[in-house]
């Protein structure tokens, strides 16, 4: 289709398969035209009708891209993956010694220490109980927000995404302070309650994250705080693409709103559901700037998910950056099954396409 | 899109039933009282920080909280300004975080916009992959990826180097930048295109001519969610900034803020409010274009 060689390189194919990146096209080297018996292509032209004969240019387009997430993001996870059979730490990055394949010693140490089954054990009670919470409360809004008059909507996920758009730092460092201990709201708030309520004078200066539980409480409830907005607006995103009449229907059937929302919504919307599932698991399992802040910056050993506990084997003295990279590895491991549903719920509603 | 009020359907057939408009009234009325309780529970910690960093001490540690400050004072601001704990002027951090998150977002907008234009205008073999290795890359956890990188950098002396981040933050920009912007340069009519390329337009003129306009509020909302993004990381910043202060991005001082002196609470959240008030402002000034986007996103309609 390019062996049309009059010197209008300009023209491009109208099957429109021209790199838009790339430039073969002529300004520059319009004084070739009067040059009629042989048309002299620049070597730029020439480069240019052979990428479009090829079929190359989206793959230069990608070039770029690719380049930059190989070497930062996908070269990264490989190394990790051999750092974990490695024994990588102070003396190997400081150059003194070299570093040697030491086969899964690094696992079979990590397997054996109290520490990583107690941090793996702290990540997923808080997914199983943090992503359900999220969802449900999540849902429960969007249905709300659905049933609200404009104004009142848009004033209520506004404030919401507000909460999600807060920064994850900021964000720690406000429910520290609401949980303070000396000045802390929550505190004088739980004290002021009726006892029948758990409320009472024992609040006082009650400490919040001093210890696994209530540290975790803390976080469950920034993590539903952080993680609503977004499943709400997109539970509403899609209610607005069911049509009305099913739940008319529904409603001369009888049916009350539980059974309008498991027997008509919920169905429909299911893909929906999976894909943020999916996300919030993701999300709430490798939590780690929350925790790192409110469980006291690496400070309690016995309050670590996996990523500190992961993170403090590589950046606490001395690094073992081997045994830091077996965690990160199973780590990673869990999160990327979970992706793999993510993908595959995805691909079924059509992202793809 | 309008609103289409629910309880419309079948209890508007009988208009004139006392009760059932009692009921409706009352109805509404809740609903709102709901929503007002939501926003108010979104809305209550971020406001409760922006209350207390006008507090005077007194106040911070009064036994009964106010929610508005009885004599609000800008002194926890001028202690931030003042650089009392690192040394070093809000206006110093500022600028690191605006000087990396500017230029990371203005190179993974343009290298992402090269690959959106390749995945959302080409069909080509392993189109379907990428995509899919994008996704998967997209959704590898930052912690564990780190230890890595910080080895990485360590040789190549990018750690206490505002470079090393830059780096590392237009690199997990990109792939959500590219699956956000492959769907807006996939709505770009290919019959335009093609007219413009009949009228004689070269690829780099139906580029700038025809494809960058129509894709540009795409690269806007996307630029946003990068410059959130960015503007916000933190574990990259802990790991590589660790040791030099003077180089710190805005979320590692307020966090180190926090760390050196936890008592000073007035101080702490004025910091955490000039931090975070910027990316609310922004993100209210785009919410618009971005909830549609971050829908987009999410699930795709």
């Amino acid at each position: 289709m390019v062996t049309s060689s009059h010197s209008r390189p300009g023209i491009p194919s109208p099957a429109g398969s021209t790199p838009p990146g790339h430039k073969p096209d002529g300004s520059r080297h319009a004084t070739d035209r009067p040059v009629r018996s042989a048309p002299v292509l620049s070597f730029r032209q020439r480069v240019g009708i052979w990428i479009r004969k090829r079929g190359l240019g989206p793959y230069l387009l990608l070039l770029p891209a690719t380049a930059v997430i190989a070497v930062l993001i996908v070269w990264p996870a490989v190394q990790v993956g051999l750092f974990s059979f490695q024994n990588y730490g102070l003396m190997q990055i400081s150059g003194v010694e070299p570093s040697q394949w030491i086969g899964f010693a690094n696992y079979s140490q990590i397997l054996h220490d109290p520490e990583f089954w107690s941090s793996l054990k702290i990540s997923l009670y808080f997914a199983v109980i943090v992503v359900p919470l999220t969802l449900i409360i999540g849902t429960l809004v969007g249905l709300l927000l659905e049933r609200l008059g404009p104004r009142m909507r848009t004033f209520v996920s506004v404030s919401a995404l507000l909460a999600w758009a807060t920064p994850a730092v900021s964000a720690s460092v406000i429910f520290a302070w609401l949980v303070d201990p000396d000045g802390g709201v929550v505190d004088w708030a739980l004290g002021k309650l009726p006892s029948w309520l758990g409320g009472g004078p024992s609040w006082a200066g009650f400490s919040w994250t001093n210890a696994p539980l209530p540290a975790y409480t803390v976080l469950t409830v920034m993590l539903v705080w952080t993680g609503f907005p977004f499943i709400a607006i997109t539970v509403l995103a899609g209610l607005r693409t069911l049509p009305p009449e099913l739940h008319e229907a529904a409603r001369v059937d009888g049916a009350g709103p539980w059974r309008d929302f498991w027997k008509v919504t919920f169905p429909l919307l299911r893909p929906i559901f999976l894909v943020l599932a999916l996300l919030s698991t993701i999300w709430d399992f490798g939590m780690f700037t929350q925790a790192y802040i409110i469980t006291g910056q690496l400070g309690n050993r016995d309050e670590y998910n996996l990523g500190l506990y992961e993170y403090s084997q590589a950046f606490t003295q001395p690094p073992h950056y081997g045994l830091a990279s077996a965690a990160a590895f199973v780590l990673t491991i869990i999160l990327l099954i979970v992706t793999v549903g993510y993908v595959r719920a995805a691909i079924k509603q059509g992202a793809f396409a | 899109m309008t609103s289409v009020p629910i309880s419309g359907g079948a209890a508007s057939g009988h208009p004139g039933r006392r009760i059932r408009r009692f009921n409706r009234a009352s109805r509404k009325a809740v609903l709102n009282l709901l929503g007002l309780l939501v926003a108010l529970f979104a809305l209550f910690p971020v406001l409760w920080m922006i209350s207390t960093a006008f507090k005077p001490a007194t106040e911070i540690y009064s036994l009964t909280p106010q929610p508005i400050p009885l004599h609000p004072t800008l002194a926890n601001f001028r202690t931030v300004f003042s650089g009392s704990v690192i040394g070093m002027s809000y206006w110093n951090f500022l600028k690191n975080s605006l000087f990396i998150t500017l230029v990371a977002v203005a190179l993974s907008s343009m290298i992402g916009l090269l690959a959106a234009i390749a995945l959302g205008r080409f069909k080509f073999k392993f189109r379907t992959t990428y995509l899919i290795v994008l996704l998967i890359v997209q959704l590898l956890p930052q912690q564990a990826l780190v230890v890595s990188l910080f080895i990485d950098f360590r040789k190549l002396n990018l750690l206490d180097s505002l470079v090393g981040l830059i780096l590392v933050y237009t690199a997990f920009a990109l792939p959500v930048t590219i699956w956000m912007l492959r769907n807006f340069a996939a709505t770009v009519p290919k019959d335009l295109e093609e007219a413009a390329a009949i009228d004689g337009a070269g690829a780099w003129t139906r580029f700038w001519r025809i494809l960058l306009p129509l894709i540009s509020p795409g690269l806007v909302s996307t630029s946003v969610f990068a410059f959130i993004f960015a503007y916000n990381e933190f574990v990259f910043a802990l790991t590589f900034l660790g040791t030099d202060t003077a180089k710190f991005t805005l979320p590692l001082y307020v966090e180190y803020f926090y760390g050196q002196n936890s008592t000073n609470w007035g101080a702490i959240m004025a910091s955490s409010t000039l931090f975070t008030i910027p990316v609310l402002a922004f993100f209210l000034f785009t919410q618009r274009r971005l909830a549609s986007g971050l829908v987009a996103g999410a699930v795709k309609g």
